[in-house]
């Protein structure tokens, strides 16, 4: 591994982030990555944080059309009530903060805690919750539906209708909307090696894979033998095709999970278009690449959103962070 | 009767335990987690015990409290807000006293644990570390070693459970055949108390 020592690997990207963009104000002590121009006045804020580990998720989607501010954790673990408070109040204009959590037990239960003690100081905060994962099932007998690739779309198109100037209930239903539409599948073709344990979370031989794996380094529900990419986009797209049945165009995030070549994810994203035809989706924009990421991971996942004309023109306009830059 | 003196020290041996087990509560929460439950208690009860040596507080709810504080604002995850609102609960439950009753103790941490299985939403059965607390409270009643044992078989009992809460449960049937980190790390707790105790 590229590190100094497992317990600064945090702080030390930190501080690498900082350097590399000045456009942000990095607090390496307290964790919090802000925009340097926040407040913006007149525009809602949004927050997000979560597990280190997950690159460019969130800190990379700070800047202008997206987030505000992000709270990074420790690797895989959530941040404290503590760094989202600060966040919030480092960012709010007055026109309120959207917090946006993916729906994991830990993340839930800080950003449950920080939204109470930053009303306490006259914040007003929305939460929306981000949920798109389905391969697990979202019952009493789980802790429901993980949030993955979808959180990206969410953090785009709310960022967009933030920085139109919308008020913060508008921003929180134009959120919940886009993860309402949005189904995500992963596939792992390798386990991860976490900093703190320095060795493979669980057993994966080399000619199996797993099927459908969260972004923690915890196993999937199903192990297979390996398969090709076509194979694996079929089993990905129909897993994410249970639970959605788009009658509008849809974005399509064909996502690396950190150590899968680009060359490999556009070849997977070549077979995802087939299977997407094949079943009568069609495609309004694509987006290939390492965007919600688990450390070491080998393998992808698919994340769909179906959209209209308004979500598609919040996709569309201009955004400027350090992961996601276009129209700007 | 037990005062600010025996939190305290309670606190300090659960640190001590922890520091001890960090690498199994790790080695456990890896099949069925994210390999990194020993490595965040570390970190939490470390700071527990540093904000201990610092700011010294007279009462056994007030040690409580401090410490409940120092874990939500350190630990993160799930486990810094369960572990912190059970000793912030159990800590407010004892109120201003300066010396407490262990019948009073086990009152509140009966409170603790309520307030724990409302934030979390877990039962017993779900694999979690209520197995372990529940138990643990049950047996209070008769002495410190009896809670410690009980905390402990309960953690034991969790290994054929399906994991119906936290990360565990995206495993489904695979999360069965496992100890679970949670119930193991709260057995801590309790064996700390006997130790403190000095049953």
């Amino acid at each position: 591994m590229l590190i100094n020592v497992p317990e600064t690997v945090v702080a030390d990207a930190l501080r690498g982030m900082a350097a590399a963009h000045p456009e942000l104000t990095v607090d390496v002590e307290n964790r919090v990555i802000v925009r340097r121009d926040a407040p913006v006045a007149g525009q809602v804020a949004l927050v997000s944080g979560g597990g280190s580990g997950h690159e460019p998720l969130h800190g990379g989607f700070v800047g202008p059309g997206m987030l505000s501010a992000a709270c990074p954790g420790e690797v895989f673990t959530s941040p404290v009530p503590d760094q989202m408070v600060r966040a919030a109040a480092a960012v709010d204009s007055g026109a309120g903060v959207l917090f946006v959590v993916k729906n994991y037990t830990g993340d839930v239960l800080n950003f449950d805690m920080a939204a109470e003690l930053a009303e306490d100081e006259g914040i007003q905060v929305a939460k929306v919750l981000v949920n798109d994962d389905v391969a697990v099932t979202d019952s009493l007998y789980t802790a429901g539906r993980r949030g993955t690739g979808a959180t990206l779309f969410v953090e785009k198109i709310a960022g967009a209708a933030a920085r139109e100037g919308r008020p913060l209930e508008q921003v929180e239903a134009i959120a919940r909307r886009v993860n309402d539409g949005s189904r995500s599948f992963g596939v792992a073709l390798s386990p991860v090696t976490t900093p703190a344990k320095g060795s493979p979370t669980f057993d994966l031989p080399a000619g199996e894979l797993e099927l459908g794996i969260g972004i923690h380094g915890e196993p999937g529900r199903e192990r297979r033998p390996m398969m090709t990419s076509g194979e694996i986009a079929e089993a990905a797209v129909d897993a994410v095709l249970t639970d959605l049945a788009p009658r509008n165009p849809v974005l399509v995030l064909v996502n690396g999970m950190g150590a899968t070549p680009l060359l490999e994810l556009y070849g997977f994203n070549a077979e995802v278009q087939r299977v997407l035809g094949s079943r009568g989706v069609a495609v309004a924009r694509t987006l290939v690449g390492n965007y919600v990421t688990s450390l070491d991971m080998a393998g992808a996942s698919v994340t769909l959103c179906e959209i209209d004309e308004e979500l598609l023109g919040l996709w569309d306009a201009p955004v400027s962070t350090p992961g996601l830059r276009w129209g700007m | 009767m037990l005062d600010a003196d025996f939190f305290r020290r309670w606190m300090t041996a659960t640190t001590a335990l922890v520091d001890r087990d960090a690498e199994r509560l790790t080695a456990l929460d890896s099949p069925i987690g994210d390999a990194d439950h020993g490595s965040n208690l570390q970190r939490g009860f470390t700071a527990v015990a540093t904000a201990l040596e610092k700011d010294a507080p007279d009462t056994p709810g007030a040690v409580l409290v401090l410490a409940g504080r120092q874990l939500i604002s350190t630990v993160g995850g799930a486990s810094g807000p369960l572990y912190g609102t059970l000793l912030r609960r159990t800590g407010k439950a004892l109120g201003d006293a300066a010396e407490v009753s262990a019948e009073q103790l086990a009152e509140a941490l009966r409170a603790g644990v309520d307030a724990v299985r409302t934030l979390g939403g877990a039962a017993p059965g779900d694999k979690t570390m209520v197995d372990a607390l529940v138990p643990a409270v049950d047996a209070l009643g008769d002495s410190f070693a009896a809670a410690g044992a009980a905390a402990a078989e309960g953690a034991e009992a969790t290994t054929p459970l399906q994991a119906r809460k936290g990360r565990a449960s995206y495993l489904g049937e695979r999360s069965v055949g496992h100890q679970d980190p949670g119930a193991t790390s709260s057995a801590l707790l309790f064996e700390a108390l006997k130790e403190t105790a000095g049953e």
